[in-house]
């Protein structure tokens, strides 16, 4: 089994001054930041602070408007396999759950031989061998979030991008993907994601980056940002306040 | 044809395997298969790429594509003539009056069809899927297949109706096939000229088959379809 940590690490990611604007509105402003290898980093803040769309800069999906965003090697961009996303809402081809899984693996260049035992591992992994065979997009849709983070986990990437992963499950949908969350760092990925639930941020959290109206306001220990955040919109979000 | 009621005459002559008749209907197939099938290796992807990149005059090919669709099947047999007419730039290869004359001009009326409904097809798949295909590193040429394969039963509409046109179409291969018998005669340029005639048994004939075949291979079509769809999951 491939580690996800073997190879050089593109860790960390260095964020310079990144803003992005769209029709002269600005969506996230000089953002500095840097996410370092370990443990877990929640991306944290109200709707439309900004989260979903810092997740897709990283990722490559978006180009900055200013500043920069570079892993150890280089500028980041979507494709490198050495990084993953699963989206807010899982994005799934009109084809069986395995065929799904198979169809990433061809992407990233892996032989075929390979392809199909590398899909059938993961199937089993995580308990989805029952639902391989059937068409992904019928699937409920807990089953289709924890199908599109098999497929992310079957490419085995070192760095692992998920936006609200279970803001629709329910409790036991939630705790099976918090199981593949763990799997996820057992394998030596690392973690970045972006949550409503805070008692699930609490659970998951190594630290907290906290954007507010596109801004970074602060990134902080969890122990310490759950305890006494340093800023006061995370203050006002933490105790359930309007934040303004 | 001895029979007055030339409805029992066409069965008759159905019936019977007439050779004439078989011929006419195989080179008619043969046809408009090759066209179709040119048209399709040329139009999906072409239509896909169409549906996935941007560039200046975008707009304008996409208007012209959908435009040709209604191209009136003698403006294109009546092109395809000039072309390959002794005097015009293709004259030297001597196809004018050859069934490959009759696949050119039908091709120039499907490929259209094939084409805009692709692009329609594939655009609306890769505005959903765009950006979980660009985080696999699957865009670009890469995704062509992807898309194609993912909008397969939709696309099949775009088969038929690209079989349809050809199939029905007559005013194009009259022009560049010239009707000759057991040469380039098809089932519609048959039906135009046996009914001119007066030979409503053979024309009616051929209307049958013809008719028949379309009802076939629709028919074929839907339930695949239908089978695909249910096997697949589709939820549209
Ligand atoms: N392509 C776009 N064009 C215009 N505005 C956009 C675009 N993408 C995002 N926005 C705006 O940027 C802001 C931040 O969006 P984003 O999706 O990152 O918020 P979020 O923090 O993920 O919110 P939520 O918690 O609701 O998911 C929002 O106000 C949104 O309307
Ligand atoms: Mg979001």
């Amino acid at each position: 089994m491939v580690s996800a940590a073997e190879g050089s690490s593109i860790l960390p990611l260095t964020l310079r001054g990144v803003g992005y604007s769209v029709a002269g509105r600005v969506l996230l402003d000089a953002v500095d930041l840097e996410i370092g290898p370990e443990g877990r980093t929640l991306i944290l803040g109200a709707n439309g602070a900004g989260k979903s769309l810092l997740l897709r800069l990283c990722h490559g999906l978006l180009q900055p408007g200013a500043g920069s965003i570079r892993w150890s090697d280089g500028p980041t961009r979507a494709g490198d396999p050495r990084h993953a996303m699963v989206f807010q809402r899982p994005i799934l081809l009109r084809r069986s759950a395995r065929a799904n899984i198979l169809h990433a693996l061809a992407m990233i260049g892996l032989p075929a031989a390979e392809r199909r035992q590398r899909a059938e591992e993961t199937l089993a992994r995580f308990g989805l061998g029952a639902l391989a065979e059937r068409p992904a997009r019928v699937l409920s849709g807990g089953e289709q979030q924890r199908l599109a983070m098999a497929r992310a986990w079957s490419l085995k990437p070192q760095v692992l991008f998920l936006d609200e992963p279970t803001s629709a499950l329910d409790p036991a949908g939630t705790r099976a993907v918090e199981e593949m969350i763990a799997a996820f760092a057992e394998g030596g990925t690392k973690i970045v994601m972006t949550t409503h639930d805070l008692a699930q941020a609490r659970r998951l959290a190594d630290e907290v980056v906290f954007l507010h109206q596109g801004r970074l306001a602060e990134r902080t220990g969890a122990a310490e940002f759950f305890d006494m955040p340093a800023s006061a919109p995370a203050r006002s979000f933490l105790k359930g306040e309007l934040p303004w | 044809m001895s029979e007055s009621n030339p409805f029992v005459a066409a069965w008759l002559l159905i019936a019977s395997g007439d050779p004439t008749l078989a011929g006419i209907v195989a080179l008619s197939l043969r046809v408009t298969l090759s066209a179709l099938a040119i048209s399709l290796v040329i139009g999906l992807p072409c239509g896909a790429f169409l549906a996935m990149s941007r560039f200046p005059g975008r707009g304008l090919l996409v208007i012209g594509c959908n435009a040709l669709m209604g191209l009136p099947p003698v403006v294109a047999g009546l092109a395809i003539y000039l072309l390959l007419s002794r005097s015009g730039p293709l004259g030297p290869l001597g196809l004018l009056f050859t069934p490959s004359a009759m696949v050119m001009a039908q091709t120039v009326l499907i490929l259209p069809i094939v084409l805009s409904l692709s692009r329609q097809v594939v655009e609306d798949l890769w505005e959903e899927y765009e950006e979980q295909l660009r985080s696999l590193g699957c865009s670009g040429a890469r995704a062509i297949p992807t898309l194609l394969w993912d909008g397969r039963f939709s696309l099949i509409t775009a088969i038929l109706a690209g079989f349809g046109r050809a199939s029905a179409e007559v005013g194009a291969v009259l022009i560049v096939g010239g009707n000759i018998a057991g040469h380039t005669r098809t089932i519609t340029t048959a039906i135009a000229l046996e009914t001119a005639k007066g030979e409503l048994a053979l024309a009616l004939g051929l209307g049958i088959i013809l008719l028949g075949l379309t009802l076939i291979l629709n028919g074929g079509a839907y339930l695949m379809g239908q089978y695909a769809r249910r096997s697949a999951g589709q939820p549209w």
